[in-house]
Formats: C-alpha cells, structure tokens, sequence
C-alpha cells in the first residue's frame, strides 16, 4: 500500500511537473505575440511582424510538448486515481470536460491556421487567429485552476451516503473564493517566464552582436513585461492568494512559513533557514520580528497560529519540502522584482543595451522563473497533503485499488525515459531556433 | 438525462474514430506504400492542419466520459491500466514523428521520425481495435475467484495477456484472440480510411495505387468482419438480442455493409472523396451496430456476482448532468463552427499547403 502511493505520486508528480514547463511558456508567450502582432498593424513597421514570427516558432514546438504531455494528465486521473474519479467525478469531471470543450478545440482549431494561415487570411485576421489561441489557452488555465480550486477548498457539493461528493451548485465552482486569485497569480507567473524568455534570448542577440536590432527589442519588450508582471504576482495576486492560505488552511500557512510556535506580540517573518520536524524548530534562522503579522493582517502584533496548534494528524505530509518550495518561489520572485526594477532604469535613461553586467544577468535567468513556477505549484500541492479534496478526501483513499506498485513503477520509468528524451530533443530544436534567430522580410 | 450523455458520448467517440482514424490510417499507408519523398509529403499535407484538433476529441471524449460516467472512467482507465499508459506514449511518438521530422533536413533524422510516425499510427489502430474488443466481451468486475470478489464490485485490473489467450478464461488478458480479431479489423479499417482520406485531399502520384490497395484491403475487411460475426456468440450467448427488441436498430448493420460494398467500386468513382464517405459510413455504422449489441450495458460483467455496469448505474447524479447540457451545447456549437473555419480554409486538394516546414 506504502508503495503503491508512494509510486502514484511520483508519476503524477513527475509528469505535471515537467509538463507545466511548458504550458507555463506558451501563455504567456501568445500574449506577448498578440502584442507583437498589434504593434505590427498599427505601425506597420516590418520589424514587430518578424518577431511575432520569430515567437511564433518557439511557440509552436512548446505548443506540441505541451500537448502530447498533457494527455497523460487527463488520462491518470482514471488510471491511478481512480477512487478519487470514482468519488469525485461529477464534479471536476465538469471543469475537466469544459477545458476539453471550451479551449482546446479553439486552440487547436485556431494554431492551424496562425502557423499557416498568415497569407491565406490577410493580417487583421491573421491577427485574430492569434488573438484567439491566446484565449483559448488562458482559459485552459481558468478551468484547470478552477478543478485545483475545487481541491483546495470544495464548494458547491453534497457528500452522499456510499462516500460520493455529488455537484449540488454549479455556480459555486466559479464563484468559489479561491479561484481568481489562484489564477491571476498563476497567469502573472506564466508572463513572468516567457518576458525572460524573451529578455534572455534578446540579451543573447545583443552580447552576441547578431541580430542585434531584434535583440534590443526583445530586451526591452521582455523588461517591460517582465516588470509590471512581477509586480503584480506579487501584490496584489500574491498576497490575497496566501491571505485565502492563512483563512482557509491555517495549519498550511504555518508550515509554509515555518512557524512552529505561536508568537505572543506578532510573528516574525523568516527569511532563511531549515525545518527541524523531528525537534519543532528552525534552524540557522535569520528573520525579521513582527513583519508576518503585518504582512498578514496589517496589525503588527496579530497572532499567526503555529504549528503547535494543530494535531499532528492534518499536519502537511512533507513539510520542509512545503516551506522550501514557498521560500524559493518567494526568493526568486523578490531576485526578479530587483533585477527587473535596475533594468528598467537603465532602460529609462537609454543605456540598457550598453549595460553589461544586466544582459549578461538577463541570460543567466531564463531559468529560474521556471524554478519560481515550478515551487509555487508545490507550495500549493505540498500544502494540501494529506488532502486530495482539503478536509474531506485524503490522499491515500484516492489511488487506484487494484493497480499494483510493481505497474505504477513500470510506467514511471518509461515516462521518465520518454521524458528525458523529450526533454533532450525541445531543448536541441528550440536552441536550434534562437541560434539561427528571426528572418526579416519586406511587407511594405 | 443518462440516455443523452450516452449518445453525446458514443457520438463524440465516433467522430473522434472516424477523424483521427484517418490520420492513423495514413500513417499506415504512409510506413507501408511511401516510398518516395514526395508520395510522403503528400501524405504530411494531407493531415497536417487537422490531426491536432482531431486529437482534440480524444481529450474531449476522456473529459465527457470522466464527468457523465466517472465509475466507467475510473473502473475502465484503472483497470486497463497498461494499454492505456502505452497508447499514451505512442501518441507522444506519433505527435514528435509528425512536428519533430522537418525541423533538421538531414535523411536520417527524417527516417527516424517516418517510422515513429507510421509504426506508432499502425499500433494505435490495433490498440483502440483491441479495446473495443475488451469492451464487447466484458472483464471480471470485482476480480471474482470461487466466486468472491477481491475488490469492490465495479474494480478490475487485466494483465496484456494470459498463457491460454482465450476469451472465456477465469481471468482474462487485454490481448486474447477474438480482441486481437477486433484488433486486426481496427488496422485494415483504419488504413482502407486513411487511404481514402489521401486520396481526397491530394493529387498525389500515389493515389491509382492506393486505390488498388483500398480494393483488396476491403476484401480482407469483408473475410475478417464476417469471421468476427461468425465467433461473436462465443463471447456473447444472444449477440443479437437488442436488434430482436428493437428492429430499427439493424439500420447499423445495413450502413456498416453498404460502406463496405461500396468500397468495392473504388476504381470507378467519379469523385475522390465518395471512397472516404463509404469507408466513414462503415465506421459509423460498426461502432453503432458493436455499441447497440451490449446496450444498456458499458462494461459488461463476465461472472455472475458483480452486476455490469450499465449506462444507468454509471452515470453522475442528476443535477450534474443537468447543468452540464447548458454548457455542452454552447461549446458544441462553437466546436461545430470552428470546425466549419477550418475545413473551409483548408478545403480541396491539400498538395500545396507545406505542412512541417517551418
């Protein structure tokens, strides 16, 4: 049993980490497209169509990743959840079957004809296109956010006799409080990736001295992007999706923060250091006193409950991994906000494309916004656990009854393998494309 | 409210056979019978800006299925585990041989991505053949031994296969004879369809061969399917009883065997497309006969403890599937629509469109 859970997770884990690496791009990217795009019909400078082009290019092969990784997650609900599908069914089977309906088939309709279409279609349509594959994946997101949301905080439903939540309000599930800050947080994440994407490929073309009049507007289209997106993913979608923690998963929030006592007068908020469970303490810790109950409730002495407060059984499973996931999303997100801040600047006073030391930084971070995504959605998941529907369904009565470990681990493997080798060829075609770098061509 | 989402569901999953089926169908034709560069890319053209939103319906059948039927969702996709998990990977496969191929001209690249793309086409066509297979012949729900059950009533899980490869063993394997039969259908239908499909949408050199090939496909259909009725009652005692109760149901058979008929006068249509419209109609017409022989049944019980699971004990509760038609017919309208813009601008013959070559 142990090990059958053990395996289910690390599927499920595997397989969404590693396909929201793309997703995460392709949302934000389309919008940066359809940007790109207006900018071209409105100015009519050649320069804009090129490098929605250029875009659409990495676009398209994230597109197909994404895709062909992405069935599999609808896919194990039913193989190795499917007590949790069983019971759960009728109402994320909802969300689930509208993202199928509402967006995929208008993203896929809609690619077809943005990839090939440009001439076939004049540009304002052509423009359209885009416009609608932007939508179409955007609300992707709202509905796969809307079944999360259901997850971490169910709303809208009856449990009946034989164990099954049945759907007693459909409204609910879109009215449900969770749901749009969850979301704007997560799209502001998205955009934050592909703006240092686009900076980070920019400052290559400028370093490199090729291409380099496509390298400054990517620089400055992707500082611009990047900044006002890292604002805001942090205030006010960030703050109001962790005050919905503190309201709604009180014993989470406290393991996110690594708070294991309550604090008479105010809790500090902790910067760095480690989680000793075994002991209930912090070590190494550097901290600053009272700014998390400001930060919080805005009273500088609000108490914040520890973990002290909760039984141990609806404790997060696996808390350090939960509060470095929250630490790391934090830290990076506030690394952002001050490189992005000096860029602008340097922007403002007309001497970003000569500062050096910024392009070279740029470069250097299409990374970690990856990073960033990826511990935010852990520090979501994680601080769900023990829960797979919060309070009421745990974890392990969802997995599959009769599907051994000895199978789960066979089919993990080969994802792995198959992963690996996905992994591999993106990042060979991919930088394929960056190195080869956008076609200028004569419209007008 | 239940008999509604059943006909969205099989309705949807027809459509999805019969349009993914021949982006499948090519990809057999196209490891078998393309051999020059050219006759390839003709076959790339044809299906390029369709077989993702064809793909689509899979995902969307997966998504109705999940949300009208979650205990044939969960009991089904937990115990056919293995296919499943398989079928999904030779998916990736076939979607990176059809994006991957032309992003480095280079001979060996392309080869590489040619047999990914045709060998995972022709698998999957057995694969969905052998579950259908699975589906008509039913599985030992609640894994029953000596008549106890080892699990709750609707749970079962099946091995590829067993030593015996036989349909009425006490345990049963996903690959037996008779859903291997099926299996094997699913392969010659797909590609008489996929052979089709290219015939309408090119101009390709290709095309007098391959209508050669459709004609002597569809005599090997013809055998195997009349072979497969001749077995049907070994893994069903009253294969025909729904057609006695209800006669108007053997307008299925009747479609099914026009397609094939049909089919036989390849050579002499006078437009492309007419071998296409037979090949779908026997499709259509052999899902509906194969669904409507074990209705109200989804997932037949082959022991005598456990009940089978029926369009009724399936089913989400009523308010769900209530609520859920507002939104399915708005976005089926708008599904219809885009499917409209799309086959408009691709419309004809589909030689020029330079599928992969960006």
């Amino acid at each position: 049993m142990e090990d059958m859970i053990f395996y289910d997770r690390m599927q499920f884990a595997f397989t969404i980490t590693f396909h929201y690496l793309f997703p995460q791009l392709t949302m934000g990217l389309s919008l940066m497209i359809v940007y790109f795009k207006w900018k071209f019909l409105r100015t009519q400078i050649d320069k804009y169509n090129d490098a929605a082009k250029f875009w659409m290019k990495i676009f398209a092969l994230n597109f197909a990743m994404g895709v062909v990784t992405g069935i599999p997650m609808e896919f194990q609900f039913g193989t190795n959840w499917a007590k949790f599908s069983e019971l759960t069914g009728g109402i994320i089977g909802q969300t689930l079957a509208m993202e199928g309906m509402f967006s995929f088939f208008l993203e896929s309709s809609f690619l077809g004809l943005f990839l090939f279409g440009e001439k076939l279609l004049g540009q304002k349509l052509h423009f359209l296109t885009g416009f609608l594959v932007f939508l179409g994946s955007w609300a992707s997101g709202y509905l796969i956010i809307a079944t999360h949301s259901w997850m971490q905080h169910p709303v809208g439903y009856e449990i009946l006799e034989n164990g099954k939540f049945v759907l007693n309000n459909f409204g609910a599930l879109f009215s449900n409080p969770w749901l749009l800050p969850s979301f704007l947080h997560n799209q502001m994440g998205s955009l934050i990736t592909s703006s240092f994407v686009v900076a980070g490929v920019g400052a290559f073309y400028i370093l490199n001295n090729k291409h380099s009049e496509f390298g400054k507007l990517f620089v400055k289209t992707g500082v611009i992007f990047g900044l006002v997106s890292s604002l805001l993913v942090a205030f006010p979608t960030g703050d109001w999706a962790a005050k919905n923690v503190v309201k709604y998963q009180p014993v989470t929030f406290a393991a996110m923060e690594g708070i294991f006592e309550t604090e008479e007068g105010g809790s500090e908020i902790i910067l760095i250091g480690q989680p000793d469970v075994e002991n209930k303490k912090l070590d190494n810790k550097i901290a600053v006193p009272n700014i998390l109950s400001f930060l919080t409730y805005q009273k500088w002495d609000a108490e914040i409950k520890g973990l002290n407060e909760f039984d141990e059984s609806v404790y997060p499973t696996n808390i350090p991994g939960l509060y470095y996931s929250y630490h790391i999303m934090v830290g990076l997100g506030t690394i952002f906000i001050g490189l992005l801040l000096l860029a602008a600047v340097q922007l403002f006073r007309k001497k970003l494309y000569k500062t050096k030391w910024i392009l070279w930084s740029l470069m250097f971070m299409i990374p970690f916004p990856y990073i960033a995504n990826t511990a935010g959605w852990y520090t979501a998941e994680l601080g769900r656990q023990p829960w797979l529907v919060y309070n009421l369904l745990r974890t392990v009565d969802g997995i599959s009854p009769t599907v051994s470990s000895g199978n789960t681990l066979f089919t993990l493997l080969g994802f792995i393998g198959l992963y690996l080798l996905l992994g591999l060829l993106f990042l060979m075609l991919a930088g394929k494309i960056i190195y080869k770098g956008p076609e200028t061509t004569k419209l007008n | 409210m239940e008999l509604f989402w059943y006909i969205v569901l099989m309705a949807m999953f027809t459509i999805y056979v019969i349009l993914d089926g021949y982006d499948f169908g090519a990809g057999i034709i196209h490891l078998f019978y393309a051999k020059k560069e050219k006759d390839k890319k003709a076959i790339r053209n044809a299906i390029g800006p369709f077989w993702d939103a064809n793909e689509v319906w899979l995902i969307a059948v997966g998504g109705v299925l999940f949300f009208a039927f979650p205990t044939l969702y969960a009991s089904s996709f937990s115990g056919f585990y293995l296919p499943l998990i398989m079928i999904l990977w030779l998916l990736i496969f076939r979607a990176i041989g059809l994006e991957l191929r032309g992003q480095i001209h280079n001979k060996i690249w392309e080869a590489i991505w040619d047999k990914a793309f045709g060998i995972a086409s022709l698998l999957l066509a057995l694969f969905f053949g052998i579950a259908l297979g699975n589906i008509v012949r039913g599985v030992n729900l609640g894994m029953v031994t000596d008549g106890v059950s080892a699990h709750e009533p609707h749970f079962f899980f099946l091995p590829l296969w067993n030593s015996t490869f036989s349909p009425h063993a006490e345990h049963l394997g996903i690959i037996d004879w008779f859903t291997l039969l099926l299996g094997v259908i699913g392969v010659v239908a797909l590609a008489i369809h996929g052979a089709n499909w290219i015939i309408f949408k090119t101009n390709s050199d290709l095309n007098q061969k391959l209508k050669q090939v459709v004609f002597n496909l569809n005599i090997v259909l013809l055998i195997l399917v009349i072979i497969s009725l001749f077995s049907w009652h070994i893994i069903d005692p009253k294969p025909f009883h729904n057609f006695v109760k209800y006669s108007w149901l053997w307008i299925f058979p009747i479609i099914t065997f026009t397609g094939i008929f049909g089919l036989f006068k390849v050579k002499s249509f006078k437009k492309d497309g007419f071998g296409f419209l037979f090949s779908t109609l026997f499709l259509f017409g052999g899902l509906a006969t194969t669904v409507s022989s074990i209705f109200p049944n989804l997932l037949p019980s082959t022991n005598n403890v456990n009940p089978s699971l029926t369009v009724y004990n399936a089913a989400a509760h009523e308010y769900g599937l209530s609520v859920g038609v507002y939104w399915f017919v708005i976005a089926a309208v708008l599904v219809a629509i885009y499917m409209v813009i799309q086959y408009r601008v691709f419309k004809g013959k589909m030689d020029d469109v330079g599928y992969g070559e960006h």
